[in-house]
């Protein structure tokens, strides 16, 4: 069998580097052979080759719509990547609640909300609700988090007064809607806002959602963020491990400037 | 009924649902509120905006209410204008905002002369809407009004014009029904925005201007196609029946319009929603407009296993609710959702059952069937596919109104070909499933049949205790959507005023006249 070239990652159809992909799409033209040669042209623009449409509907009025095979032409070198991860040792349910108990010996208090316009808390019930999702509990239900979903549509002020309030160890924003990009504007009004509060070494900072990437939550300047596909346990054991590591720097700190 | 569930069982749940229902309508006949009466001024006449872009509607009703002169309803007070100056509504709204004028300087006029300034304007906006159903009915004779159910579809891209691109693109597709999302936040609004919109996020603006726009785009639509394409949009909210009046003067078709959705979704007042609720229905009920009601939300934050019976619980109050705003029972869309964890062995069998059970319940009601969110995860083929499951399920137990899922739910907002693709696998499904349900019986005792029963039960037992508590303490222990919410919490309680002896809304009094004459069931 042919080795596989990390250096030059290709796509895979059914032989190695074929560079078979699929493609749909619908460009605002007339249904017909001109629409059809024109998103054909289009994919070899895009860097396909051996280009086929292999279905094409009339969307109606000056819309199509095609499915498109072709071979990619480029490649990737796997071996240059490097992808910030969450750095987290899986544990469940009962490990993390242990593992709070023996190793901060406090609960943890967290606030969380659907912060902006966004009214979708769908994400964030599922991390946080007492009933939780995919058959594990959410915070709420875990003895050592002391947790607090304040919902939907939350101005970043008071989720912000909030956390003040609460004295909390963790802020979990959610953002579902990107329409135009609207979270991204919205995450970094939050982290303005709490840096001018004074209080951004003092919380983690963590964010989710279905378009949200680690690399992505770094970027706006967050601790943590979590994509989709994330449960409860994953949260809470970053929250549990991240705070343990916090304590130990700042233990560490004041020991060296004693 | 194609279930053998128990029919006393049933009637025992109308039963409570009534009580239910008729407690809440006294807090609601005690009451107006600053969007009621705002509707009062745009069925007069009123609309616009002021120099700062505020409606004149708002700028009106604000005044009356910062006067302490809401509880005597804002029509008084603009008849008496009207007989004081001679002026149109219009005028008087405009040189009000203007700060040209004082509208509670004219309480000498007397009460009925300010009635009878109305007379023509109340009967020309209720004929207006008359006017509308009237078209609606000649248009659903003329063309085909559609089969059922009924292809639903929702653009949304917060540019009117840019949604009625993809509006047309749909329903030439197959689309029987569009709704335009709104913006998102609208619904907290206490405000209707003004004019034609291009910008929104996640939706589009609910404006006066948009609905006309987009009715006309359809009209056109409809007359190629030769189906009649229906209109749908968000009576929710801060703004319900202002909203209503608008749709009712714009001949749209539906409105969201749930009795709770607002108050657990969008933490607004109760006794404001209650009271907003009704004569945003009364309107409804009057234009012929269907209404859609919300459960399918429930299912997004609880379990659609465990808490399907506060679905069908719900179900029962929106109904009496509904009857209580003079509703018939063929403009009650009552909504449910295929919500149900995927990976649940027989999940499907379980859907079927909740989907059958409410056939069976409701059995004149055009049921709003929503497609699966919750278990969406951007895998667009998987999702392809439950959405198949969901027609399937739609199909062969009757559903009226089925709303499409998206490929893409999770991920955007649709493009233009998602929605395409979830009309063919809707008409694909539909076509060759057409007569399944028909042809088909559930075993006695079977599964579907003793799950249908259960929540039955169920159901049963909550409407037992909400009507003990009554509605408003069972919302606050959180018993439906595991929301909790208090009777003095919320957005909008201070735009609640309760009414004076000699409160006047000539518009509730004429459509409550009308539905009776109509036998569209009694108004309280």
């Amino acid at each position: 069998m042919t080795k596989v070239d990390l250096k030059n990652i290709r796509p895979y159809g059914d032989t190695l580097d074929d560079g078979k992909v699929q493609l749909a799409f619908s460009l605002p033209l007339r249904y017909g052979p001109e629409a059809k040669e024109a998103a054909r042209q289009l994919a070899i623009e895009m860097g396909f080759e051996d280009v086929d449409v292999v279905s094409a509907h009339d969307l109606g009025g000056s819309f199509s719509f095609f499915v498109v095979y072709g071979k990619c032409k480029h490649s990737v070198d796997v071996t240059q990547l490097h992808i910030p991860k969450v750095e987290v040792e899986q544990m469940d349910y009962f490990q993390t609640n242990d593992f709070i108990r023996d190793k901060l010996g406090r609960k943890i208090t967290v606030v969380a909300a659907c912060t902006g316009s966004d009214a979708h808390t769908v994400g964030i019930d599922a991390i946080m609700n007492m009933k939780g999702y995919a058959g594990e509990p959410g915070l709420e239900r875990y003895p050592w988090f002391r947790a607090q979903n304040l919902g939907a549509q939350v101005p970043n002020e008071t989720l912000v007064a909030k956390a003040i309030d609460a004295d909390a160890d963790a802020i979990l924003v959610s953002q579902i809607v990107t329409q135009k990009n609207v979270h991204i504007s919205n995450l970094t009004r939050l982290v303005d806002l709490i840096e001018a509060e004074g209080i951004r070494d003092e919380v983690l900072l963590i964010c989710g959602g279905p378009r949200i990437s680690h690399e992505l939550a770094l970027e706006l300047g967050f601790d943590a963020g979590f994509g989709p596909g994330t449960l409860p346990s994953h949260v809470a054991a970053y929250i549990a491990q991240e705070l343990v590591r916090k304590e130990h720097r700042t233990s560490a700190r004041l020991a060296e400037e004693r | 009924m194609k279930l053998n569930l128990d029919t006393t069982r049933i009637a025992r749940c109308r039963e409570c649902a009534g009580d239910i229902a008729d407690t809440i309508m006294e807090g609601v006949n005690r009451v107006t509120t600053t969007t009621i009466e705002r509707t009062v001024c745009r069925l007069i006449g009123i609309d616009g905006v002021d120099s700062a872009g505020v409606p004149l509607p708002n700028v009106l009703v604000d005044m009356l209410h910062e006067a302490g002169r809401l509880a005597s309803g804002a029509a008084c007070y603009v008849g008496r204008a009207i007989v004081a100056t001679g002026l149109s509504p219009q005028a008087i709204a405009e040189k009000v905002a203007a700060g040209e004028m004082d509208i509670v300087s004219f309480d000498s006029v007397e009460h009925d002369l300010a009635r009878a300034a109305l007379e023509d304007l109340v009967a020309k906006g209720i004929a207006r809407i008359e006017a509308n159903a009237e078209r609606r009915r000649e248009l659903m004779e003329k063309l085909s009004p559609g089969i059922e159910p009924l292809i639903y579809v929702i653009v949304a891209t917060g540019n009117i014009y840019e949604d009625v691109n993809q509006a047309q693109s749909a329903a030439k597709a197959g689309a029987d029904i569009i709704a335009v999302i709104r913006s998102t936040a609208q619904s907290l609004l206490d405000y209707v925005p003004y004019g034609a919109t291009t910008e929104g996020f996640g939706g589009t603006f609910a404006t006066q201007e948009n609905f006309r726009i987009m009715r006309k785009a359809l009209d056109e639509t409809s007359l190629e196609t030769g189906r009649y394409i229906r209109l749908v949009n968000y009576c929710s909210g801060l703004c319900m029946p202002e909203i209503a009046a608008m749709g009712a003067m714009e001949r749209l078709d539906m409105m969201l319009n749930d009795s709770m959705y607002g108050i657990l979704f969008r933490d607004i007042n109760m006794k404001r929603t209650f009271a907003d609720q009704h004569f945003s229905r009364m309107i409804n009920a009057f234009a012929g407009i269907t209404i859609n009601t919300g459960e399918d939300n429930y299912l997004t934050t609880s379990d659609a296993y465990q808490e399907a019976h506060t679905v069908l619980a719900s179900q029962f109050i929106n109904e009496a609710l509904a009857h209580r705003s003079g509703l018939p029972d063929e403009q009650i869309g009552l909504g449910h959702a295929f919500e149900i964890d995927p990976a649940m062995t027989n999940a499907f069998l379980y859907e079927v059952a909740q989907a059958q059970m409410a056939r069976d319940i409701f059995p004149n009601e055009p049921l709003k069937y929503m497609p699966p969110t919750k278990y969406m995860t951007g895998d667009i083929f998987r999702g392809y596919l439950m959405n198949g499951m969901f027609n399937l399920a739609g199909v062969m137990t009757g559903q009226s109104i089925q709303l499409l899922g998206m490929l893409t739910e999770a991920v955007h907002t649709p493009h233009i070909h998602d929605r395409y693709l979830a009309i063919r696998n809707a008409k694909y499904v539909f076509s060759t499933a057409r007569d399944l349900g028909c042809e088909m019986t559930f075993k006695p005792g079977g599964i579907v049949e003793t799950r249908a029963q259960k929540v039955l039960d169920e159901a049963a037992v909550t409407l037992e205790q909400v009507r003990e508590i009554g509605l408003m303490a069972a919302i606050e222990e959180g018993v439906f959507a595991g929301i909790s919410r208090a009777p003095d919490g919320g957005r909008g309680l201070d735009g609640v005023a309760e009414k004076a002896d000699d409160y006047w809304n000539p518009f509730e009094d004429e459509i409550s006249a009308r539905l009776k004459k109509n036998g569209g069931g009694a108004c309280d």
